[in-house]
């Protein structure tokens, strides 16, 4: 189990409804679904993946998240998590409005460009970083949008999207993140998982 | 070849050996009129288990019949569905027990318009009521409980078939633990209701069908039928499809003909289909199926829309369409699972990519059968586990 998923079930009540955006295999809902009997929704985009979660039993939803969650009614699950997706999408803004709008709260996760190691790359290398959160390359990132944790701090502020709680992951260890340790953990996070809502 | 007639009276002899079962309770149509001490034709295929939670409920298509696999007793070619049931298939007929009723309105052994009225002794023909998609489905349900079936363990079907299963779960919200519509839609569309009508003008303006009274001087409009099928015919295929399959290829020969014979390699398989179909099926048949599907509009039946038709679901649904299918389109089927997302019922949804169209659901599509296979097995597994606690 990834220590990402670990850290979104830990976020999560027992007995609600959750849709995962961008559900994979579908190895995070079978984990929510079995550690916290939470009633489980995916929407995915690729037939293989899709077929996955079918054979699991794992109810799943064949379609593009840009384009098609508008088939999911106001406040309809108790919570919607997006797991490192949103820097994908053409208008993550418009994405992450449809979110906030479908679960009373919203759990995003998002490789931190703010890294160390990836400022490093950039910054004495002069080249685009492939890390492991970011394996692929310049030209065959699916990546349009990569914001670092401070970002997406600064953007909730400026959409008064009310952040409920950051947690920043490193390897094995995870720790909150506040204004107060903002500058500090945007540089040691690897990946910055958002509770808003 | 035998004499049409003689055919006729051949398959007749034959319907009298098939599995029927005699409803004995009346049925109020929703035209108004009521049936009663009507046969239902159907057949099984697997054994249902001590459990009786292996059952899976196939609802046929326009064209179809209740044998699904094997070899149809009636006409000796394969199963309508042979590619997706059976030992071993992706609906494992060793495992399931699959069951499928004839429609009424249909002509293999249920009530239809070619049994005789037992007012006028002599074939229904137009005497026949209008029936509707929801009649179907009531008619069918007499057959769960003949076979002691409580809960199915899935319900399936594609186009009409798939018609047939939405309107189920919405008339008896309980019957059916997974449903999988395929290939569908919750109201005809203008375009479905055109080339219906087109089907059945074919056949009305066919001398021989004389007001449907065809039936009791055993002959056909075979002519009409046959042009009502080519029809059917395009419309299953996708352009892409037909493109590949027949291009502008010739019948057989190097040039044109400078006639009216079939010189390319596609009309001499629509001709073909088409006068094949005429010896297995009832032009009467045609016009009252190709009916019921027009009437059908799940929206219309509920107050407030398709998301009240869904309200009571416990059923858990896969939703599967086919890129190519211009018949009953992505859309439409999206639009199905658009509703059943919003009355929060437990549902899946998949489109297949192939270019062949609205009949991928019949072919052995490696994707689509993958996926019915997957999702049935898991169905079977939570079932079981549900009736164990």
């Amino acid at each position: 189990m990834k220590k990402e998923f670990k850290v979104i079930a830990d976020l999560l009540p027992v007995n609600i409804r959750v849709l995962d955006v961008g559900c994979g295999d579908g190895s995070l809902m079978n984990f929510l679904r079995e550690q916290k009997n939470i009633e489980v929704r995916g929407l995915e985009l690729s037939q293989d993946n899709v077929q996955q979660c079918i054979r699991k039993g794992l109810p799943v939803i064949q379609g593009n998240a840009e384009t098609e969650l508008h088939q999911f009614p106001d406040q309809s699950f108790d919570y919607v998590i997006l797991s490192q997706t949103l820097q994908a999408f053409y208008e993550p803004e418009k994405v992450l409005k449809n979110l906030l709008r479908i679960g009373k709260s919203v759990i995003v996760s998002i490789p931190n460009f703010g890294y160390w190691k990836v400022r490093i790359k950039l910054l004495f290398f002069g080249e685009m970083p492939v890390t492991k959160t970011l394996p692929n390359t310049w030209y065959n990132t699916p990546n349009l949008h990569m914001c670092t944790i401070k970002d997406l701090f600064k953007f909730c502020d400026e959409k008064k999207i009310n952040i409920k709680k950051v947690i920043g992951v490193n390897e094995d260890t995870t720790s909150l993140i506040k204004k107060s340790n903002l500058e500090v953990k945007n540089l040691f996070s690897k990946l910055g998982i958002f509770l808003i809502g | 070849m035998p004499s049409l007639a003689g055919l006729f009276f051949w398959m007749n002899v034959k319907l009298e050996n098939i599995k029927k079962l005699d409803v004995s309770k009346s049925l109020k149509l929703d035209c108004g009129k009521t049936i009663s001490n009507f046969p239902l034709a159907y057949e099984t295929y697997g054994k249902l288990n001590e459990n009786k939670d292996n059952a899976i409920l196939v609802f046929h298509a326009l064209t179809g019949d209740q044998f699904v696999t094997g070899t149809n007793p009636i006409t000796k070619k394969e199963g309508w569905w042979v590619t997706a049931v059976g030992p071993n298939k992706a609906i494992d007929t060793n495992k399931y027990f699959v069951i499928c009723a004839n429609v009424i309105g249909g002509c293999m052994g249920s009530l239809g318009p070619k049994n005789i009225n037992p007012d006028t002794k002599m074939p229904y023909g137009l005497d026949f009521p209008v029936i509707t998609i929801k009649d179907m489905v009531r008619a069918q349900e007499s057959l769960l409980e003949h076979l002691g079936i409580k809960k199915l363990l899935c319900a399936t079907g594609g186009s009409m078939g798939g018609m047939q299963l939405l309107q189920f779960c919405a008339t008896f919200p309980d019957k059916a633990f997974s449903a999988i519509p395929i290939a569908c839609s919750s109201s005809h569309s203008a375009q479905n209701i055109a080339l219906n009508e087109l089907a059945r003008q074919a056949i009305m303006a066919d001398p021989v069908w004389d007001n449907g009274k065809y039936v009791s001087k055993n002959v056909q409009p075979k002519n009409g039928l046959a042009v009502a099928r080519m029809v059917g015919h395009i419309s299953y295929l996708s352009e892409k499809g037909m493109q590949e399959k027949f291009g502008r290829r010739l019948q057989e020969k190097a040039d044109y003909e400078f006639s009216f014979n079939a010189d390319f390699q596609v009309e001499s398989y629509l001709r073909h289909q088409g006068y094949a179909f005429v010896e297995r099926f009832d032009a009467n048949s045609i016009l009252y199926i190709t009916r019921a599907m027009d009437y059908f509009d799940l929206s219309k039946q509920f107050k407030g829309g398709l998301v009240e038709a869904f309200k009571k679901q416990n059923t858990k649904f896969l939703v599967i369409s086919f890129s190519s299918d211009w018949l009953y389109t992505t859309r439409e089927n999206k639009d199905i699972v658009i509703a059943l997302n919003a009355s929060g019922a437990d549902v899946s949804y998949s489109e297949i990519v192939t270019d062949k169209g609205h009949d991928s659901f019949l072919l052995n599509e490696p994707e689509f059968l993958k996926t019915l296979k997957g999702f049935v097995d898991s169905m079977y597994e939570k079932f079981k586990n549900e009736k164990r606690i």
